[in-house]
């Protein structure tokens, strides 16, 4: 484990001291490879029994799943297990406005549920925000399942249990197609007759889906990073870290608490619009309180507060159900006892972010100049 | 809103959320005695309830309790009362040992602890829900049928006691399933509160829960306390996995889920951490809950309790009695 980490940590920090260029290089190169996945379908990590195409749209949906669930956990502290809520939320808005009530384009769908999910945020985190953090986390997980209740009840405006179907693609704008690769053993052959085309939403083809939930990945990834390095990270960090502390040196902690959980709700009504358009088919049985219990494991074997730890976990989860399909039924069992296993062994996750593994280090170096109290001895 | 069928039928209502109120109560003190002891939301106490659910199923259907009439009904019962308690204490113990002890070991922060109850919470009722999978790798699909065929269906309570209506109270008629729950769950609570008050063990808990540290400088062995703390809870869980199976009449994997989160509400409606506020909340949200029912329409039921929840959590968060074990002599 140790070699592991200090391997990866070698990475990391050689790939910090290459210049500018080729961080960039690197980057571009590393973007262009995960968006080909599908047509390079690489051997060992395609999937045989499911369609890659779909497996890949969901792990890059649960993969921004994980960054708005990242906000909340890993960046403002605040244990939220019921996010399925705002995901849920996200989806019905578009069934109800695309297809059930209404049939707006999708395009306007979209910006619509995020809006949407961030009042909800709003209105859920404004009274609970303020209870402790392992009450706010029972309430939580109340709202979520009030949601799907509301969900199956409230016929009127959901169809109940029957679920909203027909729910509108993206515009298809078809620009070129491009076949994919086959592999025989290690030899690959381009098969022409297997081809995804750029932009053509369809059911029988999951790419498209695959390369816009990605877009949305960078796009949130991007002001993710933006964010979390601004006077808003900082402020997130110390509430955190000592919440009292942060609010003597002047930072209104409620407000910010309350912008995390808004803004991670936004990024969940975001996936769970993206959800549905892809589904065309959505009822309450796909937001069960199971998922939101998926996603806090994403986030806290990922690393609370790393991005890249919890968008690796997000996709190592989605696919590993999908690739060894014996582990499909037992998945939440194996999620259940992973979550245990890292809260006794590990609870930083496998990647913690630098800032964590710092704070550790310089507390090991001294931690007898500190007594309990916090002051230094003299 | 239809304020008619509360008002018609307010006795029933009253009684019936009291029944249901009492199962509540049971399975809140389990969450308000480790809470007391730790300071640790066991998130995993719906699935001790589970696991003592089915354990009384599976006894009475090994006995052939389905066959009793007479007075081997009440024996029957006893050995389910029994049956679950035991299997409830001892999960509520492994629970302690794998998934919590490590972590106190380490000092974790609270919301670390929750995630490994969260997690055991999952593991335990995946793992009731898939209990067909060990017999299907080694080749007995028939081994067992009665027990792990089906795993996700529900599975009935074997033991028929005929419904009785003894007397009246208003237009209601009182049965006899009725008494029993809160008859039994009446005397569990007496006597868990004369042990906690009363005995030298109790008292060892009551001082945990003041104070630690003072605790255990005063020669008050603390892990055993702990452990004794979730045996109690667990047996509590037990007997109210017993009088669910009574009222409600089957069990399934996830059926501790949702009652596990409505016995939290109800430990925090009374004061979490308050032996006698978990009754009172207890009682509270099972009528609360008909109450809602009659005015908004069964489906709503769920709901009720969930919004109580985040209401008392904004106007109240320590509860009607306060939160304490040690301080309120609870």
């Amino acid at each position: 484990m140790n070699q592991v980490r200090s391997f990866l940590g070698g990475v990391a920090d050689r790939f910090r001291a290459l210049p500018r260029w080729a961080k960039i290089v690197f980057a571009v190169a590393l973007t262009v490879f995960v968006y080909l996945l599908p047509i390079i379908n690489p051997p060992f990590i395609t999937t045989q029994d499911s369609d890659f195409g779909a497996v890949l749209f969901l792990c890059a949906l649960y993969a921004l799943v994980a960054i708005g669930l990242n906000i909340v956990i890993g960046y403002a502290g605040l244990l939220d297990l019921g996010y399925i809520g705002f995901f849920a939320i996200g989806a019905y808005t578009v069934g109800v406005l695309g297809s059930q009530h209404a049939k707006l384009p999708l395009l306007l769908c979209i910006p619509l549920a995020m809006v949407v999910t961030l009042i909800s945020g709003v209105i859920l985190g404004a009274p609970t925000l303020r209870v402790r953090g392992d009450y706010l986390a029972i309430v939580t997980l109340g709202f979520g399942e009030i949601v799907r209740l509301i969900l199956v009840n409230a016929d009127g405006l959901t169809n109940g249990s029957r679920g909203i179907s027909s729910i509108p693609s993206p515009p298809s704008v078809e620009l070129f197609s491009i076949p994919k690769l086959e592999w025989n053993g290690l030899v690959a052959t381009l098969n022409l007759d297997n081809t995804s085309t750029a932009f053509k939403f369809s059911v029988t083809d999951s790419v498209p889906y695959y390369w816009l939930a990605l877009t949305f990945v960078l796009i949130v990834l991007f002001l993710d990073w933006r964010m979390q390095n601004s006077r808003v990270g900082r402020a997130w960090e110390a509430t955190r870290e000592d919440e009292d502390a942060a609010e003597l040196m002047g930072v209104p902690t409620f407000r910010f608490k309350l912008l995390a959980f808004a803004t991670g709700a936004a990024i969940g009504g975001l996936s769970g619009a993206l959800f549905a358009t892809k589904q065309q088919f959505i009822n309450p049985d796909n937001f069960t309180i199971l998922y939101s219990v998926l996603f806090v494991a994403m986030v806290v074997v990922g690393g609370q507060g790393n991005r890249w730890g919890v968008i690796v976990a997000a996709a190592l989860l989605t696919w590993a159900p999908e690739k060894f399909r014996f582990l499909a039924d037992a998945r939440f069992l194996l999620f259940g006892i992973l979550l245990m296993v890292l809260a006794i062994f590990r609870p930083q996750g496998l990647i913690p972010p630098r800032r964590t593994v710092r704070a550790k280090h310089a507390d090991e170096q001294a931690p007898d100049t500190i007594d309990a109290e916090g002051v230094a001895r003299a | 809103m239809d304020f008619s069928l509360l008002f018609s039928h307010f006795p029933e209502l009253t009684i019936t959320g009291l029944a249901y109120g009492a199962i509540y109560a049971l399975i809140a003190l389990g969450y308000t005695l480790v809470y007391g002891v730790l300071r640790l939301i066991n998130f995993a106490h719906s699935e001790v309830f589970m696991y003592g659910a089915f354990a009384a199923v599976w006894v009475l259907m090994a006995l052939g309790g389905g066959k009793a009439s007479g007075l081997g009904i009440a024996g029957y019962l006893l050995i389910a009362f029994l049956s679950a308690m035991t299997v409830s204490a001892l999960i509520a113990l492994l629970l302690e040992r794998v998934a919590y002890r490590p972590l106190r070991k380490r000092n974790s922060p609270p919301l670390i602890a929750l995630i490994s109850a969260i997690g055991a919470s999952f593991a335990l009722s995946e793992a009731m829900g898939l209990r067909d999978k060990p017999f299907k790798w080694f080749g007995q699909e028939n081994a067992f049928q009665d027990y792990v065929g089906r795993p996700r269906e529900a599975s009935p309570f074997p033991l028929k006691i005929d419904v009785v209506r003894l007397f009246s109270i208003g237009n209601y008629q009182v049965s006899n399933i009725d008494l029993i729950v809160l008859g039994a769950a009446i005397v569990m609570m007496i006597v868990l509160d004369q042990f906690v008050n009363r005995s030298r063990l109790g008292r060892g808990i009551r001082a945990v829960a003041q104070d630690p540290e003072a605790a255990a400088l005063m020669g008050v062995n603390r892990d055993r306390v702990i452990r004794l703390t979730f045996v109690l809870g667990g047996a509590m869980a037990g007997a109210a996995a017993v009088m669910y199976l009574l009222k409600v009449g089957q069990v399934r994997y996830n059926s501790g889920f949702l009652l596990g989160v409505k016995a939290f509400t109800a430990a925090v409606l009374g004061g979490i951490g308050n032996l006698r506020g978990a009754l009172l909340g207890g009682f509270i949200l099972g009528v609360a809950e008909n109450y809602g029912q009659a005015v908004f329409g069964g489906e709503w039921r769920d709901v009720v309790a969930f919004t109580l929840l985040v209401v008392i959590l904004l106007f109240r968060p320590t509860g009607l009695l306060g939160e304490s074990l040690g301080k309120a002599r609870a």
